[in-house]
């Protein structure tokens, strides 16, 4: 099989960047697509999983609500051992503790392309992960401390953007039932892979512009973001076998273990924590991670999955 | 024409501090403002709103010297350290005084 075109489009996106072009997308299309593809992620996952619920899901969502405790530690560890101070090592944690639901996008036509299943209510996992890891950046970068507005932060996490938008799109989906849905359906098949890919080629727009701060934080910064994604990766998918979800399952909760946010947590950090510095994370996560996982690292999960499976774990 | 002084406080911030500007304005009891989105360069580089969390706003507050001074000095106290941010005062005419 070729390259998917819609990593092209991403490709496209970083070399116009880099080349320094006149190309750019009006901000509120990005925007609109971002709006449109977690909708149809959402209502995709809705449907899907009024036909399917079980209540083993309940002990699943609770095993992915524990991932998203342990990833971040996991990073801060990571970081503090790179010698980053532990404010900044808390903040850049969080992002990678959290996801990025561009790159769930991405591996949801990945695996769709190649006709690989997975279990439908991943999108709820990926609302489930956005959550805790912005909590445990919080505690790790200033304990329980007394000038934090919960409240204020409660609503930014809880009522965020993205997890609106998926857990509506799933609800919405698992109300209507398939039947019902049918002229929405547009949305997660022939409509999604065009959405998707013009919103890689801002995604690549915005990656190129985030390499160029990467001069100066330097290789320790570099170096974490290959590092935390091949962590990350690893320990989602010994959860996943662990779980017993199929291949394409575990595939995509290693890519969502191994994806750093830059839009829910890059917002809630700038507020809870404002003494760390907010470009050192999103250049990792936007200029280094994200690419990373668009190109390499998704194929290489996805083959990690396969070999898991084909060792009996 | 008939001109009354009062000040004019501008704000340029981070796009992050929205709501609590606006809420530390409520509480301050500022008459009334304008909100804007800006882009431009500063002591903490080019700030080009080219990214959710790159982006910058622009407040306007037109009210009395006493209670601009008032909240020039509370965004100083909370916000200058740790976010961008630049606040002016300037004096400015306007026509209907009961508004501000």
């Amino acid at each position: 099989m070729g390259i998917d075109p819609v990593v092209l489009f991403f490709v496209f996106g970083l070399l116009a960047g880099l080349l320094k072009s006149e190309l750019k997308l009006p901000p509120a299309l990005y925007e609109t697509l971002s709006i449109v593809l977690l909708l149809a992620i959402g209502l995709h996952g809705g449907v899907e999983l009024a036909e399917q619920a079980s209540p083993a899901l309940l002990g699943q969502s609770l095993l992915v609500l524990a991932l998203g405790v342990l990833l971040p530690v996991l990073a801060f560890g990571l970081l503090r051992g790179l010698r980053f101070d532990r404010v900044n090592a808390a903040a850049v944690a969080a992002h990678y503790g959290s996801v990025s639901a561009g790159t769930f996008a991405v591996v949801v036509a990945y695996l769709a392309a190649r006709e690989i299943f997975f279990e439908s209510y991943m999108p709820l996992f990926v609302a489930i992960l956005e959550i805790p890891a912005i909590l445990v950046g919080i505690l790790l970068a200033k304990g329980i401390s007394q000038d934090t507005d919960w409240k204020e932060l409660g609503r930014e996490i809880f009522l965020g953007k993205s997890i609106m938008l998926l857990l509506g799109g799933l609800l919405i989906g698992a109300i209507a039932g398939k039947e019902a849905i049918k002229p929405l359906e547009p949305l997660y098949t022939s409509m999604f892979k065009p959405v998707l890919a013009f919103f890689l080629l801002e995604m690549g727009l915005i990656a190129s512009g985030q390499l160029g701060s990467l001069k100066r934080y330097g290789l320790k910064l570099a170096a974490f973001a290959v590092i935390m994604p091949l962590v990350g990766a690893l320990v989602g998918a010994m959860l996943a076998r662990f779980m017993g979800l199929s291949l394409g399952g575990t595939a995509m909760l290693a890519t969502l273990a191994a994806s750093a946010s830059y839009i829910a947590v890059p917002a809630a950090m700038r507020l809870a924590v404002p003494q760390a510095n907010p470009s050192l994370s999103l250049t990792a996560s936007l200029g280094i991670t994200f690419p990373f996982n668009i190109l390499i690292g998704i194929p290489l999960y996805l083959a990690m999955a396969e070999q898991l499976i084909a060792w009996g774990l | 024409m008939n001109a009354h002084k009062r000040t004019l406080l501008t704000v340029i911030c981070e796009a992050a501090l929205e709501h609590k500007l606006v809420s530390d304005l409520q509480t301050l009891g500022a008459p009334g403002w304008t909100l804007s989105d800006a882009r431009g360069s500063g002591s903490r580089g080019v700030r080009s709103a080219e990214w959710n969390t790159d982006g910058n706003i622009r407040l306007e507050v037109i009210c009395g010297r006493e209670l601009a001074e008032r909240i020039a000095a509370h965004l100083q106290a909370r916000y200058y350290e740790h976010f961008a941010m630049v606040c002016y005062l300037a004096e400015v005419d306007v026509l209907r005084p009961e508004k501000f």
